[in-house]
C-alpha cells in the first residue's frame, strides 16, 4: 500500500491510511497528503497556494486581502472549556479591518431544504422523518421545486432525546454535504443531498421540466406552429394539446380533433391523463398514443402531422395520420428533433439546494463585544458583513441576527455539533478596527493575521462563490 | 510537540501525539502550581518511552516484560487477561492517566486530583474527599446518564470508559464487541482500561447481521489487533439481542470483581442497562 503516509509529528510514528487519522486525530492522510486536521480554517483567495496545504507555511508572500480567517474550528475540540473568542486584525488598502471569527452554537437553527421535483413529496405540513424520528416538515412549495424544513429548536430539544440526536444527526449530514435518506409521513421516501439530484422512491431525479404540459406548450407553441398540426405534451400534472390550447387557438391553428383522455381543466389542458410512474412526463405510460381517446373524423384530416413530447424533451415520438385517420409512426425531421432539444436545453438539472438558517444570539455576540447590542446594530446598518466560512449570507431583516447561508457556498465540513444536541456553524463579523474600538470590542484580544496563519489549515471557497474581502 | 498550558478554569492541559490529558489538582495553591509545574517536566518524557517499547506493547500476551514504568504497568494490568487475546496497548491511556496523576503527587500535598486521558481517569482522593463523576453512556451521542460520588473511604481510584465507537466513525480505538460503553471502576486507571476493553469486547453478538465488521489494519496499518475484526458500525438490533449481548458482558464483569480486579462496572447499550457491584456505585444518579 503506497498511499500510507507515515506522521513524524510525534515519537508514535503512525502510518496513516488514506481518508484516516493517526492516534492523536490531528494529523491524516489526506489524498496521500498528511495534513494536519487542525480545524481552524483560513480561506485563500487562489486555490494554486492551497497546494501547500500540509506543508509549514513556508513564507509565501500573501497579501492580507487574499487571506480570510474563518470561524471553522475556531473553537476547540475540548468541552471542558470555552475558547476565547478569535479576533483577527489585518490591514487592507490601508484601512485596519477586524474579523470576530467564532464558532456559534445554535439551538435555534435549521434547514431549508429546495428539493427539484414535480412528483408529490407529501402533504404540506406532513411530518419529515429520519430513522423513524420526526425532523421536519413538508413547507410551501415553490415552483418546480418542493419544500422542506427540517431542525429547529422542538425538534432538536424540545422532543425526546432520540428526536434531538436524530434532529442533529440530520442537519449535521446534509449541512456538510452528505446524503440523507427522509420519510415523508403519507408521501415519498426522499434521498438529498446538497448539490445532488433527489432520489424519490429509488428514482433518480435528473431535469427539472421546463414546465408543465400546458406552460410548455405556452413557451414553445410559435416555433412548433410550422412544425406541426398537433402537439400534445404529456404530463403527469398537465397534460397541454396545442391546437385546443389557448395559445394554439391565438395562433390561429387548425383545430385537430384530437381527444385525450383524462379530465379537461380549460381547453387543451388535461388532468390525470395517466397514473404517475416512471414514464413519459412522470406518469406511467410507454406507449403515448395510449392516451388518445378518439380521433375525431369530422375534424382530423389525413396527412396531420402529430408530435407527443414529454415535458423534459426526453421522451418524443413524430406520427402522421394515414387515410383511416390512424397515426402511424415516422422518422422525425430534423426541424422537429431540434424543437425537442430546445425543450431539453431549457430544463435545468434537478438539484437538491440546502439553506443554514440560525440566528446568533445573546452569548455568541458577547464574544465579539461587551455590548452585544452594539454589534447587531452594526451589522444591520451593513457596517460589519457577516460570513459564514468565508461565505456571504443574507440577513433577514428585522430584530436580531438571523442569516441564511448556501452550505454549498461554504467550505466542506465546516459544521459541527455538540451534545445539547445543537449545531456549531462558523460565523465571522468583519468590520474596521475603529468600527470595532467604538463597540467595546475586544481590541486587547485582536492578533494579528500573520500569527493565525502558521497553525490554520488553508482552503478556498468552492468555484464561483465570491472572496469575503473585495 | 507537546502542548501544555493552564486553561482559564484551572485545569492543566496536556497533550503529546495520542496523550491528551486533563488535570486538575486542589490544594494550597503553592501546592498545586508546583504540582503543576513538575507534571510539566516531566510529562514530555513519557510519550517517547513508551514509543521505544512500542513493537514489545503491541505484542500479544504472553510477552516479555517491558522496561519503563508506564509500560511496566500496562503489562501488569492486562497479564490477568492472557488466556485470551490481549496486548499491553489495552491499558495504555489507564496508565498513562496513572502515571501523570503520580508525577502530580510526587511530594505534593493535595486535597484531590485527577487527571483525565480522554476518558481514563486516575483519581487522588485524601482522606474525607470526594468527587462527582459524570457518566456518558454512549461514546456516539455523548450526553450526560448519570453521576456518581467516589470517595476517599472507598477504594475506587482507577475508571475507565471502553465502548464500540470506532476510529474513523467518531470513537478513538477498536473493540472487538457492540458496546455503547463500558465504564469500569478499578484501583487504578490501568487496571481499569484493560477491564474495561476486556467486558466490552465480552458484549457481542456473534454473526448478528446487524453488526459490521472490519479488519482492524484496513483501518489502521499498526495496530495491535492486526487483521483481528473490530467493529465498525452498528444497525439495529431487538431489545432481546440487546439484553443477552449485554447479560455476556455481565458475566465477564462479575468474574472480575468475584477476582477482586475490579470494583464496578456500569454496561450500556442500546438504552439498556446493567450496573454491577452496586455497593459500589449505590451513588449513581441516572439521569
Amino acid at each position: 500500500m503506497t498511499d500510507i503516509v507515515t506522521c513524524d509529528a510525534c515519537p508514535v510514528l503512525c502510518r496513516i491510511r488514506p481518508g484516516h487519522t493517526g492516534a492523536c486525530d490531528r494529523y491524516g492522510n489526506v489524498k496521500g497528503v498528511l495534513t494536519r486536521m487542525d480545524p481552524h480554517l483560513v480561506l485563500i483567495r487562489s486555490p494554486e497556494v492551497v497546494a501547500f496545504a500540509g506543508t509549514e507555511w513556508d513564507g509565501n508572500p500573501l497579501a492580507a486581502r487574499d487571506v480570510f480567517p474563518t470561524g471553522i474550528g475556531a473553537g476547540t475540540t475540548y468541552p471542558d472549556y470555552k475558547p476565547a473568542p478569535f479576533i483577527v486584525g489585518s490591514t487592507i488598502d490601508g484601512i485596519d479591518m477586524v474579523t470576530v471569527v467564532s464558532e456559534g452554537v445554535f439551538s435555534y437553527c435549521g434547514l431549508k431544504v429546495k428539493i427539484d421535483t414535480d412528483r408529490h413529496l407529501g402533504a404540506e405540513t406532513a411530518t419529515v422523518r429520519a430513522k423513524g424520528e420526526a425532523v421536519g416538515h413538508v413547507t410551501t412549495a415553490e415552483y418546480g421545486s418542493q419544500m422542506l424544513s427540517l431542525g429547529g429548536v422542538h425538534h432538536l430539544t424540545g422532543g425526546s432525546k432520540r428526536e434531538g440526536v436524530a434532529t442533529c444527526e440530520t442537519l449535521l449530514a446534509l449541512a456538510n454535504g452528505a446524503a440523507v435518506e427522509l420519510t415523508i409521513d403519507g408521501g415519498a421516501v426522499v434521498i438529498v443531498q446538497s448539490g445532488h439530484p433527489p432520489i424519490v422512491d429509488g428514482v433518480a431525479e435528473i431535469r427539472m421540466r421546463v414546465g408543465c404540459g400546458s406552460a410548455t406548450i405556452g413557451i414553445f407553441a410559435p416555433q412548433w406552429q410550422h412544425l406541426a398540426d398537433e402537439v400534445i405534451v404529456v404530463d403527469d400534472h398537465i397534460t397541454g394539446v396545442l391546437t385546443e390550447h389557448q395559445a394554439g387557438k391565438f395562433l390561429g391553428m387548425r383545430p385537430s380533433g384530437i381527444r385525450v383522455r383524462g379530465r379537461r381543466s380549460t381547453p387543451g389542458r388535461y388532468f390525470q391523463v395517466a397514473n404517475p410512474g416512471l414514464g413519459w412526463g412522470g406518469t406511467d405510460i410507454t406507449d403515448p398514443l395510449s392516451i388518445i381517446e378518439r380521433i375525431d373524423p369530422k375534424t382530423a384530416w389525413p396527412g396531420l402531422r402529430l408530435m407527443m413530447v414529454s415535458t423534459t424533451g426526453e421522451h418524443a415520438a413524430w406520427f402522421v395520420l394515414d387515410d383511416a385517420l390512424k397515426p402511424v409512426p415516422e422518422p422525425m425531421p430534423d426541424p422537429v428533433i431540434a424543437a425537442v432539444a430546445r425543450i431539453g436545453e431549457n430544463c435545468e438539472p434537478a438539484l437538491c439546494s440546502v439553506l443554514f438558517m440560525a440566528g446568533a444570539g445573546g452569548s455568541l455576540r458577547a464574544g465579539a463585544t461587551e455590548n452585544p447590542v452594539l454589534l447587531t446594530r452594526a451589522v444591520q446598518s451593513g457596517r460589519a458583513q457577516v460570513t459564514s466560512g468565508g461565505a456571504p449570507v443574507f440577513l433577514w431583516p428585522g430584530g436580531g441576527i438571523t442569516y441564511l447561508v448556501d452550505v454549498a457556498s461554504m467550505p466542506g465540513n465546516a459544521f459541527g455539533s455538540v451534545p445539547t444536541p445543537a449545531l456549531v456553524a462558523p460565523i465571522e463579523f468583519t468590520l474596521p478596527l475603529a468600527d470595532y474600538a467604538a463597540l467595546g470590542g475586544y481590541i486587547d484580544r485582536v492578533r494579528p493575521l500573520a500569527e493565525i496563519i502558521d497553525h490554520a489549515r488553508r482552503e478556498s471557497l468552492p468555484k464561483g462563490v465570491a472572496f469575503p474581502v473585495p | 510537540m507537546t502542548q501544555i498550558r493552564l486553561l482559564p478554569d484551572g485545569c492543566l492541559h496536556l497533550q503529546h501525539g495520542p496523550i491528551d490529558c486533563l488535570a486538575r489538582a486542589w490544594g494550597a495553591d503553592r501546592e498545586i502550581d508546583a504540582a503543576y509545574a513538575q507534571a510539566a517536566t516531566s510529562f514530555p518524557t513519557i510519550l517517547p518511552a513508551l514509543c521505544e517499547e512500542l513493537p514489545l506493547l503491541r505484542r500479544a500476551l504472553p510477552s516479555p516484560e517491558p522496561h519503563g514504568d508506564v509500560a511496566r504497568a500496562m503489562h501488569r494490568a492486562v497479564r490477568p487477561f492472557a488466556a485470551g487475546f490481549i496486548t499491553p496497548m489495552a491499558a495504555v491511556a489507564g496508565a498513562v492517566a496513572d502515571c501523570v496523576l503520580a508525577i502530580l503527587l510526587e511530594g505534593r500535598t493535595l486535597s484531590r486530583a485527577f487527571v483525565n486521558n480522554r476518558g481514563d481517569i486516575a483519581l487522588h482522593l485524601s482522606p474525607g474527599q470526594t468527587l462527582r463523576c459524570g457518566l456518558v453512556c454512549d461514546l456516539a451521542h455523548p450526553a450526560l446518564d448519570g453521576a456518581f460520588s467516589l470517595a476517599a473511604d472507598q477504594p475506587a481510584r482507577g475508571i475507565a470508559t471502553s465502548g464500540r465507537a470506532c476510529k474513523g466513525r467518531g470513537g478513538r480505538s477498536f473493540s472487538r464487541g457492540i458496546a455503547d460503553s463500558v465504564t469500569v471502576l478499578a484501583h487504578t486507571a490501568a487496571e481499569a482500561d484493560a477491564a474495561a476493553t476486556v467486558i466490552a469486547n465480552a458484549i457481542d453478538l456473534p454473526g448478528h447481521f446487524s453488526i459490521i465488521r472490519r479488519s482492524a489494519c484496513d483501518i489502521d496499518p499498526d495496530s495491535d489487533l492486526g487483521a483481528m475484526q473490530v467493529t465498525w458500525d452498528l444497525g439495529a438490533i431487538a431489545a432481546p439481542d440487546i439484553a443477552i449481548a449485554l447479560d455476556a458482558g455481565a458475566v465477564v464483569a462479575d468474574d472480575l470483581i468475584q477476582a477482586g480486579l475490579i470494583l464496578g462496572a456500569v454496561l450500556c447499550l442500546r438504552g439498556q442497562k446493567i450496573i454491577r457491584q452496586e455497593a459500589r456505585l449505590r451513588a449513581l444518579e441516572l439521569a
